[in-house]
C-alpha cells in the first residue's frame, strides 16, 4: 500500500534500470531458407521452451558485406513463435536496416578483460579457459507440465521426473530416480552430452537433436533399468546399462 | 490462525466436492469451527451435496464484490453445529474471482473459523488457481487411473510454483494424497492402478483411500455428506482420513477385497 516517497501518487510510471538474460541467435551466414529450416528444427526440439521467447540477433560473426533482410528474419521468427527484440553488433548499414525493420541495436561487445579477472593474478593469465558453470541441481520431483532448463551446464535431478515433464540441458542430464518425462541433453548441439538415469521410463530421450521415443525404448531390455544414453559417431543415440555387473 | 485447506485434483469428476463435504463435515464433527467454500463459480454443486441448495440467498461472488456481507452469505449446516457453507454463484463465471477479493474473504473468515476448506473446480485455470493460491495444505484427490494421476501430478506442480507460499518463498504447501473410488478387486485383477503405483508416481504422503462405494452416490443424491453415513465403508474411510489430517495415526483400511462368503460365491455378489 505504501509507495516510496520519491514517486508521487499522480505518476503513472517510474523509470528504472534492469538487467535481463536473453538468448541470442548468432548468425554465421544468412539465407532465408536455411535460417527458416534450422530455426524450425531447433524450435521443434523443445517447442514449449521457445514459446514466445525473446531473442537477440547477433551479427558479430556475420561478414560485414552481407545484407540480411531483417523484416524477413522477424517474420520467420514470429511464425515459429520466437520474438526477436533487438540486434547486437553488425556494420553501420546493418544496424540502420535493422532499426527500420523495428529491431533496435543493443550495442556491440568489444572484448574487454573483466575487472575481476584482472585483479586475481592467475598463474596462466593468457589461457582463456571456460569458467566453471555449476550444475543445476533439483531435489524435488519434477511434475507433469514443468520444464527445467540448465543453461550452459548440466542438470542433476534427485527426485522422480513425471510423465509430461521436460528436462533440458546444454550439458549432461542425470536423474537419480525414475525418469518418466522427456530429457533433452546437449540442446545447443553438444554431441558429447549424455543422459544418465536410475530407471528409464522416459517419453523421449534426445542428445543434440537425435532422439528416441518411448515407443522405441519400451521394448528394449533396458526399460526401467539404470541406463546411460550417448551419441555414437555423433549421430546415433545409443543406450547402455549403467550397472557394473 | 485458521488453516486453509484446498481440495483439488486437476481432473473433473474424481470426487473433489464429495471429499470437500466429507472433510469439512468431519472437521466440524470434531468440534472445529469449519467453513467449506465452493470455488466452482458457475457450476455450483457443493450446496447440493450438503443439502442447503434451498437456502442460498447470497453467494461467494456477492461477498467478493461487496454486494453482501459474509454473514449474509454463510449458510449454517443443519446437522453439524460448527459447520458453515459459502456457496458459489451459479450465474457468474470464474472471472468474477479476483485475488484481492478472495484474499479479503479468506482474511475475514480466518477471524472466526479454525478450518477453511476450499472446494476447487476442475482444470488448471483461474478458478482452480484462485482456490489453491492461499492454501496452507492441499488434499489432492486422485482416482486410480492414469489420466487422473497425471492431472494430479500437474496440479502438484502448480501448488509448488503458483501458490502464495511458493511465490513468497514460504514453507511449501503440505500435500496429501486422497485416493478415491478405489476398487481392490479390480486392482487385484490388474484393471486398476494400485495404491503403490499411484504413490510411486505422485510421491506425496497418503492421507487415505476411499473405496468405491454405493453409499457415495446415494448420499450425494440425498444431500448427505458421506462421512455422516458411519456404517458405510466410504464414510469410515473419510473418518480415518480426517483423523490423519489432524495428525492421528490410523492404519489404512479397505485396501484388500473383502472375502466373499459361501452364498456370495455360489450366487454372485
Amino acid at each position: 500500500m505504501s509507495s516510496p516517497a520519491t514517486s508521487k501518487a499522480s505518476d503513472c510510471f517510474r523509470l528504472k534500470g534492469s538487467m535481463f538474460t536473453l538468448s541470442m541467435i548468432e548468425l554465421i551466414h544468412y539465407s532465408a531458407i536455411e535460417f527458416s529450416n534450422q530455426l524450425s528444427r531447433t524450435v521443434n526440439q523443445a517447442p514449449r521452451f521457445f514459446q514466445q521467447m525473446p531473442v537477440v540477433i547477433s551479427l558479430e560473426h556475420l561478414a560485414d558485406d552481407s545484407t540480411p533482410d531483417f523484416k524477413e528474419i522477424i517474420e520467420i521468427c514470429r511464425s515459429l513463435k520466437v520474438n526477436p527484440v533487438g540486434i547486437r553488433g553488425g556494420s553501420d548499414a546493418m544496424v540502420e536496416n535493422a532499426f527500420t525493420a523495428g529491431l533496435p541495436s543493443m550495442g556491440s561487445v568489444t572484448p574487454s578483460p573483466s575487472p575481476q579477472r584482472a585483479q586475481t593474478s592467475s598463474p596462466q593469465p593468457a589461457a582463456v579457459e571456460p569458467s566453471l558453470v555449476p550444475a543445476r541441481i533439483i531435489d524435488r520431483p519434477v511434475r507433469s507440465g514443468q520444464q527445467i532448463y540448465a543453461r550452459n551446464t548440466s542438470l542433476i535431478v534427485l527426485a522422480p521426473v513425471s510423465a509430461g515433464a521436460e528436462l533440458l540441458a546444454d550439458g549432461d542430464i542425470h536423474v537419480y530416480a525414475p525418469l518418466r518425462g522427456r530429457a533433452l541433453a546437449g540442446i545447443n548441439g553438444n554431441t558429447q552430452a549424455r543422459i544418465f538415469c536410475n530407471a528409464l521410463e522416459a517419453e523421449l530421450l534426445s542428445i543434440a537433436g537425435q532422439y528416441k521415443l518411448s515407443e522405441d525404448l519400451q521394448h528394449s531390455e533396458l526399460w526401467k533399468q539404470s541406463v546411460q544414453a550417448m551419441l555414437e559417431d555423433e549421430s546415433k543415440l545409443q543406450l547402455s546399462p549403467l550397472s557394473l555387473s | 490462525m485458521a488453516k486453509i485447506i484446498v481440495v483439488t485434483s486437476g481432473k473433473g469428476g474424481v470426487g473433489k466436492t464429495t471429499s470437500s463435504a466429507a472433510i469439512g463435515t468431519g472437521l466440524a464433527l470434531r468440534g472445529h469451527k469449519t467453513v467449506v467454500i465452493d470455488f466452482d463459480v458457475g457450476l455450483r454443486n457443493l450446496d447440493l451435496i450438503m443439502n442447503c441448495e434451498r437456502r442460498v440467498v447470497y453467494d461467494f461472488i456477492n461477498v467478493v464484490n461487496n454486494e453482501a456481507t459474509l454473514n449474509q452469505a454463510l449458510i449454517k449446516d443443519k446437522r453439524v453445529e460448527t459447520l458453515y457453507i459459502l456457496p458459489a454463484s451459479q450465474t457468474r463465471d470464474k472471472d468474477a474471482l479476483t485475488r484481492e477479493g478472495v484474499e479479503k474473504v479468506l482474511i475475514e473468515l480466518a477471524e472466526t473459523f479454525e478450518y477453511i476448506v476450499c472446494d476447487s473446480p476442475a482444470g488448471i485455470e483461474k478458478g482452480a488457481l484462485m482456490a489453491l493460491y492461499f492454501a496452507d495444505e492441499a488434499v489432492v484427490v486422485t482416482n486410480p487411473e492414469v489420466s487422473s494421476v497425471r492431472d494430479s501430478d500437474r496440479i502438484i506442480g502448480i501448488l509448488h510454483s503458483k501458490s502464495r507460499r511458493a511465490e513468497t518463498g514460504q514453507e511449501p504447501i503440505k500435500e496429501h494424497l486422497l485416493l478415491t473410488r478405489y476398487d481392490p478387486e479390480r486392482v487385484e485383477l490388474g484393471e486398476m492402478l494400485g495404491v503403490k503405483d499411484v504413490q510411486d508416481i505422485l510421491a506425496i504422503p497418503l492421507l487415505g483411500v476411499i473405496p468405491e462405494s454405493e453409499a457415495v452416490l446415494k448420499c450425494s443424491n440425498q444431500g448427505i455428506p458421506v462421512i455422516l453415513e458411519s456404517q458405510s465403508d466410504a464414510g469410515q474411510a473419510y473418518e480415518d482420513a480426517v483423523s490423519r489430517l489432524l495428525g492421528d495415526e490410523r492404519p489404512m483400511r479397505f485396501l484388500t477385497a473383502p472375502k466373499k462368503g459361501f452364498f456370495k460365491r455360489m450366487f454372485g455378489g
